[in-house]
C-alpha cells in the first residue's frame, strides 16, 4: 500500500505539469503562434518562429558536435577502458555531468563568444554539445559492453581485424540503443535554458546565421515568463506546451526510424 | 607485418583475393600432410595449468575428435590453433602450435591471417543480427571481395556445401536470427566455408541442438571433410564415434591417448581411455 502512494507520488508531479502546461498553453495555440516571429512590446499577437527553428538549429550544432566524440570515447571505453586513461576518462565524464548547466554556459561562453567577439548561435550548440557529452559517453560504453561476446567471437575466428569488428559487428548491434542514448541527450538539451542565456543569448528577430545571437524556445519561454505584460505571460505558457510537444514528437519519431533500420 | 606461418604454395586471401577465389578449392601444390600439430605444448590459466606437454599431429582432410570430460582443456586445445585463447589475458603459453608446419604462438605471427586460414564454428550458433545473406558475405568482404556476382556466387556455394541452400535461397535478406538452432548453426559453418579455409575447428557444435539437427550436422561434417581438415571438440562419445577418423582422449589437460577411432572405441591402449569410454567416469 505504502508502495502504490509512493509510486502515485512519483507520477504526478509529470501529470501535473502536463495538466497545468495544457490549461494554460493550449488556448494560444494557434497556427499563427507556430508561423509568426514576435511582435513588438505592446503589440498582441506573434508567434515563436525563430525560437523553433533556433532550437533546432541548435540541438543539430550540439548532436553533430557531441556524437562523434561521445560515441568514439564511449567505444574507447567498452574496449579498451580497462588503463588509467580510462578511468581518467570515466571520471572527466562523470564529473562533467554533474557540473550545472549554467557554468557550462560560462565555460562556452569563454571558449567560443569571447573569441569570436559577439553571442551567437554556434555558442550555443558549443554549450548544448557539453551538456549531450557526458550522457552520449556513458551510455555508449554501457551499451557497447552488452553487444554479446559472441558476436565478436564469431568476427574475429573469421580473421576481423579489431577495428572492423567494432565497426561492422559491434556498432550496428548497439546502434539502436546508441540512437536511443543520444535521443535522450538531445531531448534534455533541448529544453536547456542556462547555457544559452550568455551564448545564444536569444533574438526577436529571423536569426539564420550561425555566428549571430539566435532565438530559442527556453530562452523565449524565460523571457517571457518573467514580464510584466499578462499577454507575454500566457505566450510563455504556450511556448513550453509547444517545446514540450517538440521533445515528444522527435522522441517518437526516433524510436520509429530505429525499429525500421534495414538489417542487411 | 611480415606473414611467416605460410608455407604452401596455396595464394594467400590478404595478398590476391580476387584471383585466388575461383581456383582456391583446387588446393594447388595439395595440402600439407599435418596441417595442424602441437610440441610440448603448455597452456596456464594465471596459475592454473590448464594444458600440459600436448603433442600431437592432426591429419589432412579427415575427422579428428578431441573428446574428454569436462574441464579436460579440449576445447582450450582447439582455441589455441586459431589463437581464441588470446582474448583472455591471463592465458600464458610454452612450448608449439603449429599451422602447415610452423609454429603459431610467436609475435611475428599475423593473427588476422591466422584465423582466415583456420575457421572456427562455436558451441552456440552465433549468426551475426544481419541478414542470411549478410553473415555469408561477412567473411568476403573481409577478404575484399566487392564483385556483385562473384559475390553472390560464393554465398550460394557456400551455402549449399553447408546443406542450407534449399532452405533459405528465397530469403536471403531476412535476418538470421529468424532461422532455427539448426539453421543458424549451418549458416555459421557456411559463413567459416566462405572464406575458404584450409582447416575447422568445431567447439560442440551440435551440443545445443536436437537430435535432428546434430544428425545434419554430423552429416554435413562427414561431408565436408573430403576437401576440409575438421577438428571436432565433443563431450558426446558416441559422435565421435560417428563422425571422427581418429579421437584424441584428454584428461586434466592431459593427452591420455590419441589413435585411429575404430581402434580407440574397441581396444584402447590405456585404462584410462577404457574407463571413460565404458562410461566409468565423466
Amino acid at each position: 500500500m505504502a508502495c502504490h502512494l509512493a509510486a502515485l507520488i512519483v507520477i504526478s508531479p509529470l501529470a501535473l505539469i502536463l495538466w497545468h502546461v495544457l490549461k494554460q498553453g493550449l488556448p494560444g495555440l494557434t497556427p499563427e503562434f507556430f508561423l509568426h516571429l514576435p511582435k513588438p512590446v505592446g503589440e498582441l499577437g506573434g508567434g515563436v518562429a525563430n525560437a523553433i527553428v533556433g532550437t533546432a538549429l541548435m540541438v543539430l550544432i550540439g548532436t553533430a558536435l557531441a556524437v562523434p566524440f561521445g560515441v568514439g570515447a564511449g567505444l574507447f571505453l567498452a574496449e579498451h577502458g580497462q588503463g588509467r586513461l580510462g578511468t581518467l576518462v570515466r571520471t572527466t565524464a562523470d564529473v562533467l555531468s554533474g557540473v550545472p548547466s549554467i557554468v557550462i554556459g560560462v565555460a562556452a561562453y569563454g571558449l567560443v563568444v569571447v573569441p569570436m567577439g559577439r553571442f551567437s548561435g554556434l555558442a550555443g550548440g558549443v554549450a548544448l554539445s557539453i551538456i549531450m557529452l557526458p550522457t552520449i559517453v556513458r551510455s555508449t560504453e554501457e551499451v557497447v559492453r552488452l553487444v554479446p561476446r559472441s558476436y565478436r567471437e564469431a568476427a574475429l575466428a573469421l580473421g576481423a581485424p579489431r577495428w572492423r569488428v567494432i565497426q561492422e559487428v559491434v556498432l550496428p548491434a548497439a546502434a539502436p540503443a546508441v540512437v536511443t542514448a543520444v535521443l535522450l541527450a538531445l531531448a534534455r538539451a533541448a529544453g536547456e535554458t542556462a547555457p544559452l542565456l550568455f551564448t545564444a543569448l536569444g533574438s526577436r528577430f529571423w536569426s539564420l546565421a550561425l555566428d549571430r545571437p539566435m532565438a530559442s524556445l527556453p530562452v523565449y519561454i524565460f523571457d517571457y515568463a518573467r514580464a510584466p505584460y499578462d499577454d507575454w505571460n500566457r505566450q510563455a505558457w504556450s511556448a513550453a506546451l509547444v517545446l514540450l510537444m517538440l521533445v515528444t514528437l522527435v522522441s517518437a519519431l526516433m524510436r520509429f526510424t530505429v525499429r525500421r533500420v534495414p538489417r542487411r | 607485418m611480415e606473414l611467416r606461418v605460410n608455407v604452401t604454395p596455396k595464394p594467400t586471401p590478404a595478398k590476391a583475393p580476387t584471383q585466388a577465389a575461383g581456383e582456391r578449392s583446387d588446393k594447388p601444390g595439395g595440402p600439407p600432410e599435418i596441417p595442424l600439430a602441437t610440441r610440448d605444448f603448455d597452456l596456464f590459466y594465471g596459475t592454473l595449468h590448464a594444458l600440459k606437454s600436448v603433442t600431437f599431429d592432426i591429419y589432412a582432410d579427415s575427422v579428428t575428435a578431441i573428446i574428454g570430460p569436462s574441464g579436460c582443456g579440449k576445447s582450450t586445445l582447439l582455441r589455441s590453433f586459431n589463437r581464441m585463447n588470446d582474448l583472455i589475458a591471463s592465458v600464458r603459453t610454452q612450448g608449439e602450435v603449429q599451422v602447415a608446419g610452423r609454429n603459431v604462438l610467436g609475435r611475428d605471427t599475423d593473427v588476422v591471417e591466422l584465423r582466415r586460414r583456420v575457421g572456427m564454428v562455436f558451441q552456440r550458433a552465433n549468426p551475426f543480427p544481419k541478414s542470411i545473406f549478410a553473415n555469408v558475405d561477412f567473411g568476403l568482404r573481409l577478404l575484399g571481395l566487392r564483385d556483385r556476382t562473384e559475390v553472390e556466387g560464393r554465398v550460394e556455394q557456400a551455402l549449399r556445401q553447408a546443406a542450407l541452400w534449399d532452405e533459405v535461397k528465397d530469403r536471403l535478406d531476412r535476418s538470421a536470427l529468424q532461422l532455427s538452432g539448426g539453421q543458424q548453426q549451418r549458416l555459421c559453418i557456411a559463413r567459416c566455408l566462405a572464406v575458404e579455409p584450409e582447416v575447422i575447428l568445431m567447439d560442440e557444435p551440435a551440443s545445443a541442438l536436437d537430435p535432428a539437427a546434430t544428425a545434419r550436422i554430423e552429416e554435413l561434417i562427414l561431408d565436408l571433410k573430403r576437401t576440409y581438415t575438421i577438428v571436432v571438440v565433443t563431450h558426446n562419445m558416441q559422435q565421435a564415434a560417428r563422425i571422427s577418423d581418429r579421437t584424441a582422449f584428454m584428461l586434466s589437460g592431459k593427452l591420455i591417448e590419441y589413435d585411429e577411432t575404430a581402434r580407440m572405441f574397441t581396444s584402447p591402449k590405456e585404462k584410462l581411455t577404457e574407463d571413460y569410454i565404458t562410461g566409468r567416469f565423466g
